[in-house]
């Protein structure tokens, strides 16, 4: 049951010290029921290196205080380490200026302020949004309530087996009621990195804006907002090494400032009286409230740490690692990929013969090996593969070839228990 | 560890060859379950005798292992008793899945306890748990039932199997 030789499997070395990585984040060393834990669930959410947690526990003992609001030096320096973290964040997705740049809490936050400041206030009845069958429910639900809302209708754009996406039913979907595209960068299902950079020209060539849902995309590959023109661009911070609860919008300058604002409070205003309010500018009018301000630094810092690697040093060792767990896999009798796109990242998702995904993520568990099974908040991608959920294994460049090994020995036993 | 002890040999032997698979004709009670969470959905039919008697029982669906193993065990166990006594099994099982029975206590289950490990699992317990859920709506002529329905009577809040 021993995982056969490949060529693969060399170039792990080659690159970059995976075993250094590893000693980087305390989780990967805990063991569950004296079992290493193997973690691939990556795509879920990440796991975070010391110097976030260190980052966070400096600010909490240091630096705490609300930020834009008092002169005293807690309050500077909050609010200067949250602007800093900003900054960091536009310099990692080359925005323009910093204020194109919206602290939201996460990816499904920043899709509903659009659908709300940017839907409601120019999408109305008769008009018509596009959307893609890879989308994750959080780029699904928000436009959904618009659409009832507002009488909106919504097309789709459908996929092949491989699940690449069908661009010329795509170009066929345009209309002049066409009023937004909603697309995700990379599928967080089965994997696939969507041509974005051409569906963006193509809609802008007919006059519409496009959103893309980047939280599966920027924790692999090098995300370049102005070369892809997107209008919007949005993801998590902790499926980047980052805490949860924050993530970030970002939105061209002119586009954030024609919306109207999501949330009312403090800080998203210059002034407030009963008879009229002033809203602030972006990007404050948009963070309305006091933020996470210890996971913004956070998210800071995860970007630091990602940047000291390198986005494509990761790209190419992460790359490896599919290659080599996708020929693994393939030797296996009985085993179903279910998402072969041409470009995609290191994301596996399968079926096994006879074996239901929930019977083999409770017994991977067995070994200590963390993989996501069910219908991965992306239904009408298993509804087009017509299964009902799937396994997925999902790698980060934390991950090594020997994590591989473990899985597909992993695999064997399973299928060994239902022969 | 918990999980070992779950997939017992009983357990896949009736995933394998489940015990009163298929259609029933002349069924006069019988009802869907869903978990929606998950994507299982069984159908039971039961032909309930005049004197409340589960004359017999069938099941048929798409799930897991467990879901599935749990349905055979149940329909075997449940056939030719009363419609009060399965009642009172379903009561017990639910509250083993639970954690609220334990399998030394007094109890009907028989050999049912070899999925008392669920307990431990919160996101499999629907699917242990689906079988008799779908059992107890047959059995109270409720056509169709959900493991996240708001009004469902045995609704369970811990944990859930997206
Ligand atoms: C493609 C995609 N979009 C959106 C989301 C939602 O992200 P969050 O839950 O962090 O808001 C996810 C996370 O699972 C995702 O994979």
């Amino acid at each position: 049951m021993t995982p056969i030789e490949s060529s693969l499997r060399s170039s792990e070395t080659s690159m970059f010290n995976v075993e250094q990585i590893r000693s980087d984040f305390p989780i990967l060393k805990l063991k569950i029921d004296d079992k290493q834990l193997v973690y691939f669930d990556n795509a879920a959410s990440s796991q975070m290196p010391k110097v976030v947690m260190d980052r966070m526990l400096r600010y909490q003992t240091m630096e705490h205080a609300n930020i834009n609001r008092a002169v005293h030096y807690l309050s500077e320096t909050a609010t200067a380490e949250y602007e800093k973290s900003r900054h960091k964040l536009k310099n990692f997705i080359n925005a323009n200026e910093d204020r194109e740049i919206i602290f939201t809490s996460g990816t499904t936050d920043a899709i509903n302020l659009v659908a709300h400041s940017y839907g409601r206030k120019f999408i109305s009845s008769g008009d018509e949004i596009i959307l893609t069958v890879l989308e994750h429910h959080s780029n699904i639900v928000p436009w959904q309530m618009l659409a009832k809302e507002n009488g909106v209708k919504i097309r789709v754009v459908p996929i092949n087996d491989a699940g690449e996406l069908l661009i010329d039913e795509y170009k066929k979907l345009f209309n002049k009621n066409t009023k937004l595209v909603g697309v995700t960068h990379v599928s967080n299902a089965i994997g696939t990195i969507n041509p974005i950079k051409k569906m963006i020209k193509f809609a802008h060539a007919h006059g519409v804006p496009v959103l893309v849902d980047g939280a599966q995309a920027a924790p692999h590959m090098k995300i370049d907002v102005q070369e892809l023109n997107c209008d919007f661009y949005t993801f998590s911070g902790h499926k980047l090494c980052g805490p949860t609860g924050i993530g970030i919008l970002y939105g061209k300058a002119n586009q954030l400032n024609r919306m109207k604002p999501f949330k009312g409070g403090g800080d998203m205003i210059t002034s407030v009286t009963f008879e009229k309010t002033i809203y602030n500018t972006i990007p404050h009018k948009f963070e309305a409230g006091t933020p996470p301000i210890a996971a913004a630094i956070g998210f800071g810092a995860a970007i630091d740490y990602l940047s000291s690697i390198d986005l494509s040093t990761i790209e190419a060792y992460e790359q490896s690692l599919i290659n080599y767990a996708t020929e693994q896999i393939n030797n296996i009798p009985g085993i179903r990929i279910i998402g072969s796109a041409a470009e995609k990242v290191a994301v596996l998702s399968f079926s096994v013969d006879g074996v239901h995904p929930h019977d083999i993520g409770t017994l991977l568990n067995q070994e200590g090996i963390a993989v996501r099974t069910g219908h991965h908040c992306a239904q009408p991608v298993m509804q087009h593969f017509k299964v009902p959920a799937t396994t997925r294994a999902s790698f980060s460049f934390y991950n090594s070839m020997a994590e591989i090994d473990t899985l597909i020995t992993g695999i064997q036993k399973v299928q060994k228990v239902f022969l | 560890m918990i999980t070992k002890s779950l997939y017992q040999e009983v357990i896949l032997d009736h995933n394998r060859n489940p015990r009163n698979y298929g259609s029933l004709d002349n069924a006069n009670r019988s009802a869907e379950g869903h978990n929606p969470l998950c994507g299982d959905h069984l159908s039971i039919k039961i032909n309930l005798s005049e004197n409340l008697i589960i004359d017999s029982i069938t099941f048929q669906g798409e799930s897991c292992a467990i879901c599935k193993a749990s349905a055979s065990m149940m329909t075997a166990n449940v056939k030719g008793k009363t419609q009060a006594d399965a009642e009172t099994m379903i009561k017990e099982f639910r509250d083993m899945a639970v954690g609220q029975l334990e399998p030394d206590d007094d109890h009907h289950l028989g050999r049912l306890t070899v999925f008392v490990g669920v307990r431990d699992l919160p996101t499999r317990v629907k699917c242990a748990i689906l079988p008799w859920h779908t059992l107890h709506a047959a059995l109270n002529s409720i056509t169709t039932t959900s493991t996240e329905a708001d009004d469902d009577p045995m609704h369970i809040s811990i944990g859930n199997a997206s």
